[in-house]
Order: C-alpha cells, then sequence, then structure tokens
C-alpha cells in the first residue's frame, strides 16, 4: 500500500460543511438504497414462490422492524433521487459557485423533505397496506 | 482548451484506465432510474393491496413485468457502480480491494439474475 496520502483525506476535510454533508448523505442513501435492492429482490423472489412462500416472507415484511426499514428506505430514496438531480445539473457545468451550490444544498434537503412527507402521508393513509 | 497529451487524447483512457466509462453509465443508469423508480414507488402506493393475489395480478400485466426488469437492471447497474467506487475509497490494499470488488460485483449479477428470474416466474404463471 502506498505510503502517499490516498484520497479521501477525510482527516483534511472540515467536517461541519454543508458540502461535505450532502455528499455523504448522498453516498449513505445510496448504500442503503443498495440495501434496499436487496429487499426487492428478496421480496419479487418471495412472490416467484408461490401464495405459500409470500406468506411467509411477509412474516418477516409485517415485523415492526420492519416498518423502521422501509421508512429509511423512503428517507433514503428520497434524498438520494433529489440530490441525483443536483449532480446531473453539476454535470451540466451549472451552479458550481459557492453561493449556487449553498443554495442547492438547501434546496435538496426541502425538497426531498416535501417528497418524504407526501410519500409518508399517502402510506399512511393506505395504512391497510400491510398484507 | 484541452489539457490533455496528444497521446492521451488517441487513448482516451486517463489516470483510471477506463476513460469516462463508469462515470457516462453511472450518468445513464441515474436518467434510467429516474423515471422507473418513481413509477415503481407511485404504484406500490396505488395498489389497493399488497396481498399475493394483487401483486400476482398487477406483475401478470405485460407493461408491470416490463418496467420491474428495467428497474432490477438499471438499480443493479447504478448500484454495482455506486459501492464499487466506496469500495475503491475506503478498502485498502490491493488483494483485499479485488476481492471485494469481485464479490461486490458476483453480488450484483445475482441480485439482477434473481430479479429478473423472480419478474418473469410471476409475470408467466407463479404455482397457486
Amino acid at each position: 500500500m502506498p505510503t502517499r496520502p490516498l484520497s479521501p483525506h477525510l482527516s483534511v476535510y472540515r467536517m461541519s460543511r454543508y458540502t461535505l454533508a450532502t455528499s455523504i448523505a448522498n453516498r449513505f442513501t445510496g448504500l442503503a438504497l443498495s440495501l434496499g435492492l436487496l429487499l426487492l429482490v428478496y421480496w419479487l423472489m418471495a412472490l416467484a414462490g408461490g401464495a405459500r412462500s409470500y406468506a411467509r416472507a411477509t412474516h418477516l415484511l409485517a415485523l415492526p422492524i420492519a416498518k423502521l426499514v422501509y421508512a429509511a428506505l423512503i428517507v433514503a430514496f428520497c434524498y438520494h433521487l433529489v440530490a441525483g438531480f443536483r449532480h446531473l445539473v453539476w454535470d451540466t457545468g451549472h451552479g458550481l459557485e459557492r453561493a449556487q451550490s449553498q443554495r442547492s444544498a438547501w434546496l435538496v434537503v426541502a425538497a426531498s423533505l416535501v417528497l418524504m412527507l407526501v410519500i409518508a402521508c399517502r402510506a399512511w393513509l393506505t395504512g391497510a397496506h400491510a398484507p | 482548451m484541452s489539457l490533455r497529451s496528444p497521446l492521451g487524447r488517441v487513448l482516451g483512457f486517463g489516470s483510471a484506465h477506463d476513460g469516462v466509462r463508469h462515470w457516462w453509465l453511472q450518468r445513464l443508469t441515474s436518467i434510467a432510474l429516474v423515471p422507473l423508480s418513481v413509477w415503481f414507488v407511485v404504484s406500490l402506493l396505488a395498489l389497493p393491496s399488497l396481498g399475493y393475489a394483487t401483486l400476482v395480478a398487477w406483475m401478470s400485466q405485460s407493461w408491470t413485468a416490463l418496467l420491474l426488469i428495467l428497474l432490477v437492471l438499471s438499480a443493479a447497474w447504478h448500484s454495482q457502480l455506486g459501492v464499487r467506487v466506496v469500495v475503491e475509497d475506503y478498502v485498502h490494499g490491493p488483494g483485499a480491494r479485488t476481492l471485494t470488488l469481485v464479490l461486490v460485483g458476483f453480488a450484483h449479477v445475482l441480485l439482477a439474475a434473481a430479479g429478473v428470474f423472480a419478474v418473469l416466474k410471476v409475470a408467466f404463471g407463479a404455482p397457486p
């Protein structure tokens, strides 16, 4: 392993900055969604196994702790989706000035919060969703 | 003005030895995932229940099955690209890194294949 400093230099970043917070949140929500993909495929495989296999899986999927997982996945999905748009805009070369990216950081947080609320309300309203 | 040397421009691969392939695929899959993931979430919320019969009826529709397959494939691809960067950032040592990347790759291929298989099986008629 080389002894030269390797990126990312976690020890030299100013940890309180919005740039770091939004970036690391995007990474963490992405990783969470990778685990969500695992859950999605488990769910699909359970369905493919027939009614009995799905009933067995729903024992697990209807646990109270699973609700926490779904809530976390909704948060991760909303944030990663909105933050992804910010990255796509950056890729066109726009919005990279400090003031602009500071504004877009708040915009991402606000927009994803609104999206989370909309999804949570809808999921709450159709609470009969539990299989 | 380009800062790339003429040789670099011809080879086109840069220091990552991979050019912009990873970056470009990450963008392409992200753009594909916008409509697919939003469709999936909206569809789930719109379903009258998440019971077995409802879901099988839903997935037996051609468009549902098709979009689910595209969702699983692009999500697995995008996830693999993202997790790969995290591994490259935080797993040091060539042996450990390569091994982790291979495992991450296999896991994602498995997820993609299982997801597509499951959707097709339900769409073409799961056992009662």
